[in-house]
């Protein structure tokens, strides 16, 4: 049996540190830690932050999960760990604290028991010390998964290296919010600059995204000391690239390492104007949309290119051919035109998870302005798109735009007039474009979770482990959409459900509730075989939901069928009278002379 | 049997001894001939059990092969859950995602006999593991074999006979090659069956008795119970009886034996939920309800001969009785088969009675290696002397013929022929060739043994010969021959020679060829010394620990029973052929490219691709040996997969010269994948394949949908991982 606690929250705090009430156990514990266990320790993900009470002079109590509540204390080891890292440098971004747990278990296991033990008594500081007191502690479940055993040691003082890790920790910014599957918004987000002053010359953009509670932290791409993950785990939820010139990142980054990142359910915004370095193109490439191989090329247009345009190039182009989908750029509609000046991409038709979030018009060609053009250009009209945003399998978004201008205050604030059009816009539609879509992109938006899966044979409430041929049954799922803050029912008309064996011999459109649950009944089919529920909700700028229960289905047993067959009465008379008979024939025979 | 219970039937002899006193513990001539002869039968019961221990000695008590993984599934399933669970289990493991009626699709028998067995010993507190009774249920029913093969050879020659067949049956590497410790297959327990049914019947044909008659029906239940190979009786049996009706031997005996055993076999044949009403509407079971038929018009016409007392007009009546007869046999036929109601021979059937036809329609069957023509050379494997010792044997059935020996000689003929047609059916020709045969060497050595003994006795008095048999009075009077006694005596010891020769050579065939568990492999290291490859264990193993409990794994059908039994993973397919169509998906997808192979994978939910690779141990039986059929399977179904694609003229090559598909189908991926950089061989380049004898022609295998997820040490069997569809695109 796993034992699990539920701390509730702090009931009051000593000496800085909480102290929890475990609703579970009923007892107003210390903390639970197995010293010789940590690496058992499996620390539900949602939990954000742990608060844990060191009790007087580095005691560390345990709880015995076998027998109530005797508490089994044990010290802390007097001899300090040694152990090649500190942990300052482990703990310097103390985010998604609890799997910092996971993560030293695979430096741990190489290490012998102090260094273990130094370990947990490190975390209970962090812990302790960390809740400023106006957060919030979240609850925290702790599993056990082995029996526990009474560490062998001798009485041991805590040691130097924690009163200085502890130091370290202090130093350091207080801990961020975690992305998760609870809250999907990306929180963290690392902006890559090639100069810092796209900080301020792009500020309205990155404000808009503090403003809604981003925490962003700029570096220059080529930073020495770049990373995006650290032992195993992200350190960001989002990639903003504004480095269309870096060709290599500093530190460990590099292509793959962005992919990996995406690849992750992490989210990209990636922005490039005409100079961009193999190394972004790359990154774009591998995302679904090819920019112009031509180095010198811009995006053309002769017809609606913006008329404040005036070098008479064209190049400055007001595109208003957006993607139809008020997911991705907000229920609001964007009147203005948006301002678009750099290099244009197709999307790769192989890709089918890329989409074109901002066309080129019909007469928009891609080359450089500069030359005259000698052979017809590579790519034209509409199949240049301008933005193009992808959703990944694992709904990792990304939004890659051949323009880094398109984000930039001047283009944000600036009026638009398109040509041949009398209309002019105080303002062009680029501010709302890029906040809707870094909406989209962040997850504010369109993300959807299905939970509370059910089926049951109709007039039944348990989840069968097998299903019968031609029973009935119901199937229920309840789906939610993130608004940004917190989860809301979806309301759809066109989710369906199938039974599946190879191919769905059942599907069914879900009535829904209006508050998220959708659900429906049917029959089996009167085919064995192993099934599945699938439901397959793919909608444009939604994250896609693809779920599938395994359930097999039985044929009948051998006492499931009629016992007697109304149709079959005459044989059964027939067999029957006969064997009376024979029975009576032979005792006439036999005894009569 | 002890002295003291002997004693009292002592004075059935003629001794007018007045009392038993102390000359009661000596026994008369038939006493100690029963008493050698129990107690030889005693011993080979017991050298019957002990002999196919060797698998046990040379290995471990494990379960042998692939049928027999599966056996032992089910009958864990059937002690666990018990037989109402067993009789309607839907086993949604096997056969991803069509799944299989598993009480539906099997015969029982067996798993009910070790179930059986295993309660009978816990209801005596030996607490056994259903394991172990499962490892020697085969011998012990191999020992119970010999008691059989004693009444039957009793029955049909004498208790010499009988002795003889027992001892030879014991022994007989044809019967012990399926019947080991560990192999815990259906024929195991169906030879008995096999043998116990014939027994029974001749006998209830020797002596007319409804009772035996009705207990060979109940011996042919079990049979059908244990194995499909039931079809050999229910066809040699009418067979039998329409030799006896054309050589006039119709006997009131028969009828009654035959009809008994018929009808009352036939329901109880319908009970076995896989054979249902196969009896009233297969093809193959047409024959004995033809002669079932048949014989009440025999009896009728006995009937009418009887009453008519003219023979003119009898045979008038004879003539328009068998037209009709034979009119309303043929039209019924016809019309049941033309109607569908009766099912035609099923490809099995079919290629038994002509060898070739499963090489050209049913590749799935041909594939099999035990479904191969049977080489000479198994036959000396399996038979040694009772090869010829089986003529001899014929010649003396066919000189004292009577209704049992010609059901011998028939059984004899017969399986041999399908001995001849496929290697697994030697087992069936293994009783009748040990019963044939026990008559030569017991006929042969009985007059040899008169010859040695009546010269010497001549001189006392030849006006006591024994003229009891025939073979006496033939020695008798041949003795003016010259040299007669001293022949007599070498051919003695020959035929002593010989059957020491058969016991040496059977010994060494079960402890060397027929012990091993192929699912542990042994060879001979440089060193001499025995080396170990438990690699499917190993492989299964790791499955079992470190896949999803859902997983499925996609494999040549020969291993599905084991992945399902040891690794306790859902396959695709198994050894339960019975959707061909399923097994050509799979065949489909190891020869085709691996960007083709993924979307199959895909369709079927795969997460896993095992195959077995011998190229490292030059382990023979792998999957690249296996390939063709896989394509040929393959191919029948979908003829987008062409055998010649994967030749090059008309050769199947791995090496350099190799044809592209070949090269770069998945399952040549899978095998080689890594290899090209080994060196299995001291002296050779890398990637020399060892079981081909060449160095493979791609050795810079890439693979883009799949990833080694684990190799055995050996490399005999390596899986891979499906991966996931790519995120971005």
């Amino acid at each position: 049996m796993v034992p699990s606690c539920h701390p509730s929250g702090p009931s009051h705090l000593v000496h800085n540190f909480s102290v929890f009430t475990c609703n579970a156990c009923d007892l107003s514990f210390k903390y639970l830690f197995r010293l010789d266990l940590l690496t058992d320790l499996v620390v539900a993900k949602h939990a954000r932050r742990l608060a844990i009470s060191i009790p007087p002079r580095g005691r560390l109590s345990t709880l015995n999960d076998d027998a109530p509540p005797s508490h089994l204390t044990t010290t802390l080891p007097h001899r300090p760990a040694v152990h090649p890292l500190t942990f300052a440098d482990r703990f310097s971004s103390r985010s998604k604290i609890v799997f910092h747990y996971l993560r030293c278990n695979l430096i741990y296991t190489k290490v012998p028991f102090n260094a273990q033990t130094t370990l947990v008594s490190a975390l209970v500081f962090l812990f302790g010390s960390q809740t400023p007191p106006h957060t919030k502690i979240a609850p925290v479940e702790i599993q056990i998964l082995k029996p526990y055993r009474a560490p062998s040691m001798a009485k041991q003082r805590p040691s130097l290296l924690l009163l200085l890790s502890l130091i370290s920790l202090l130093l350091s910014p207080p801990p961020a919010f975690s992305f998760s599957d609870e809250s999907p918004t990306a929180r963290r987000i690392l902006v890559l600059v090639d100069d810092l002053a796209l900080r301020s010359s792009h500020s309205i953009f990155f404000d808009s995204l503090v403003s809604r509670g981003y925490q962003l932290e700029f570096k220059l791409a080529d930073d020495p000391s770049l990373s995006l993950q650290r032992y195993g785990q992200f350190l960001y939820d989002g990639l903003v690239l504004f480095a269309p010139s870096v060709s290599r990142f500093g530190g460990s980054l590099d292509q793959s390492k962005v992919l990996e990142f995406v690849d992750a359910g992490h989210d990209l915004i990636l922005a490039v104007d005409s100079n961009a370095s193999d190394l972004v193109r790359g990154i774009a490439t591998d995302s679904g949309a090819d920019f112009d191989e031509d180095p010198e090329a811009v995006v053309i247009d002769h017809l609606s290119y913006a008329v404040s345009d005036a070098d008479g190039d064209h190049t400055l182009i007001a595109s208003d051919n957006l993607i139809k989908s008020n997911v991705i750029l907000g229920d609001k509609a964007i009147e203005a035109p948006i301002l678009f000046r750099g290099i244009g991409h197709s999307v790769n038709p192989a890709n089918t998870l890329v989409l074109k979030a901002l066309t080129a018009s019909p007469s928009a060609y891609s080359a450089n302005p500069k030359t005259k053009l000698s052979s017809p250009p590579s790519l034209t009209g509409s199949s240049i798109s301008l933005v193009s945003v992808m959703q990944a399998r694992n709904n990792a978004r990304v939004l890659i735009s051949g323009s880094l201008e398109l984000f930039s205050n001047r283009f944000l604030r600036s009026s638009v007039q398109k040509a041949g059009s009398k209309t002019i816009y105080d303002k062009s539609g680029n501010e709302q474009f890029v906040t809707e879509a870094a909406k989209w992109v962040f997850h504010e938006r369109g993300h959807l979770k299905a939970v509370n899966v059910k089926h049951n044979k109709v007039g039944e409430t348990t989840e069968p482990g097998i299903y019968r041929i031609n029973d009935d049954l119901e199937y229920s799922v309840e789906i939610y959409e993130w608004s940004g803050k917190r989860w809301e029912p979806y309301v759809a008309d066109d989710v369906q459900v199938q039974f599946f064996m190879m191919s769905p011999y059942v599907l069914k459109t879900m009535s829904t509730n209006k508050k998220g649950l959708y659900s429906t009944s049917f029959k089996v089919p009167d085919v064995y075989g192993v099934f599945q529920f699938k439901v397959e909700y793919e909608r444009l700028g939604y994250t896609s939901l693809s779920l599938a229960k395994q359930i097999p289905v039985r044929p009948f047993r051998h006492n499931e069928y009629e016992r007697f067959i109304p149709a079959a009465f005459p044989y059964y008379a027939a067999s029957f009278s006969t064997m009376g008979a024979f029975f009576i024939f032979s005792i006439v025979y036999l005894y009569h002379k | 049997m002890g002295a003291t219970s002997v004693a009292s039937p002592a004075p059935l002899n003629s001794a007018p001894s007045s009392f038993p006193s102390l000359k009661a513990l000596k026994f008369t001539t038939k006493q100690q001939e029963l008493l050698i002869r129990v107690s030889a039968l005693a011993l080979i019961y017991v050298l019957a059990f002990v002999v196919r221990l060797f698998s046990v000695l040379r290995y471990e008590s494990m379960i042998h092969e692939f049928d027999p993984y599966f056996n032992y599934r089910t009958t864990l399933f059937l002690t666990k859950n018990g037989f109402s669970e067993f009789w309607n289990w839907f086993d949604s493991e096997s056969w991803y995602p069509l799944g299989r009626i598993i009480g539906g699709t099997l015969y029982p028998g067996l798993m009910v006999t070790a179930a059986l067995i295993h309660r009978i010993l816990h209801f005596f507190s030996f607490a056994v593991h259903i394991r172990e009774v499962c490892v020697l249920t085969a011998p012990f029913f191999a020992s119970n074999t010999t008691l059989v093969a004693y009444f039957f050879g009793k029955e049909i020659w004498d208790s010499g006979a009988g002795l003889v067949a027992a001892a030879l049956i014991a022994i007989c590497p044809g019967y012990i090659s399926r019947s080991v410790a560990g192999s815990y297959d259906n024929e195991g327990v169906a030879i008995f069956a096999l043998l116990l049914t014939f027994y029974l019947f001749v006998k209830a044909v020797n002596t007319g008795s409804l009772a035996w008659s009705l207990a060979s029906a109940f011996g042919y239940f079990y049979m059908v119970s244990a194995w499909g190979g039931y079809v050999f009786i229910i066809n040699l049996v009418p067979l039998y009886v329409l030799v006896l009706l054309v050589t006039g031997r119709y006997s009131m005996r028969l009828y009654v034996a035959y009809n008994c055993m018929y009808v009352v076999g036939m329901l109880l044949a319908m009970q076995i939920r896989f054979v249902g009403f196969q009896h009233v509407q297969s093809g193959e079971h047409m024959a004995a309800m033809g002669v079932f038929f048949l014989l009440q018009v025999f009896y009728f016409l006995d009937w009418v001969k009887y009453i008519l007392n003219d023979i003119k007009l009898f045979h008038s009546f004879l003539r328009i009785t068998l037209t009709c007869a034979i009119t309303v046999g043929v039209l019924a036929l016809s019309i049941g088969t033309a109607s569908g109601y009766i099912s035609p021979w099923t490809g099995r059937f079919y290629s038994l009675l002509d060898p070739t036809y499963a090489k050209d329609h049913i590749p799935i069957i041909a594939s099999v290696s035990e479904h191969q023509p049977t080489a000479w050379s198994s036959f000396m494997f399996d038979f040694h002397i009772l090869l010829f010792l089986f003529p001899a044997g014929l010649y003396f059935c066919f000189k004292r013929l009577s209704d049992a020996t010609i059901f011998v000689v028939m059984y004899g003929l017969t399986s041999m022929y399908f001995a001849g047609v496929m290697v697994r059916l030697i087992l069936v020709a293994a009783p009748a060739m040990c019963l044939v045969s026990s008559i030569a060497v017991s006929a042969t050595v009985k007059n040899l043994s008169s010859l040695v003994r009546a010269k010497s006795k001549s001189p006392q008095g030849s006006g006591k010969p024994l003229s009891g048999s025939k073979a006496a009075a033939k020695a008798s009077a041949d003795q003016s021959l010259p040299f007669q006694k001293n022949g007599a005596i070498a051919l003695l010891l020959g035929a002593l020679y010989l059957l020491c020769r058969y016991a040496i050579h059977c010994t060494w065939v079960t402890s060397e060829a027929y012990s091993s568990p192929s699912i542990v492999l042994a060879a001979r290291g440089h060193g001499g010394g025995r080396v170990i490859f438990d690699d499917y264990r190993e492989a299964y193993y790791w499955l079992r620990q470190n896949t999803p409990p859902d997983a499925k794994v996609m494999s040549w059908w020969d291993y599905g029973y084991q992945i399902t039994a040891m690794g306790n993973r859902t396959v695709i397919v198994d050894n339960n052929t019975w959707n061909n169509t399923h097994i050509a998906t799979v065949g489909r997808a190891m020869s085709s490219y691996e960007h083709e192979a993924y979307e199959i994978m895909l369709s079927l939910d795969v997460n896993y691709v095992l195959v077995v690779f011998g190229g490292v141990t030059g382990y023979s039986s792998d999957d690249i040996n296996k390939f063709l059929w896989m394509v040929r399977i393959g191919g029948g179904v979908f003829p987008v997969i062409k055998e010649p694609d994967y030749l090059v003229n008309g050769e199947f090559r791995v090496d350099k010269g190799a044809a592209p598909k070949m090269l770069n189908c998945l399952m040549y991926k899978l095998c080689y994948y890594r290899f090209g950089e080994m060196t299995t061989e001291y002296g050779k380049p890398p990637g020399y394949d060892r079981v081909r004898g060449v160095e493979i022609g791609n050795k810079d295998i890439k693979l883009e949908y799949l990833e080694e997820a684990f190799t055995t040490s050996n490399w005999i069997v390596r899986i891979y991982k499906v991966k996931p569809p790519k995120n971005r695109w």
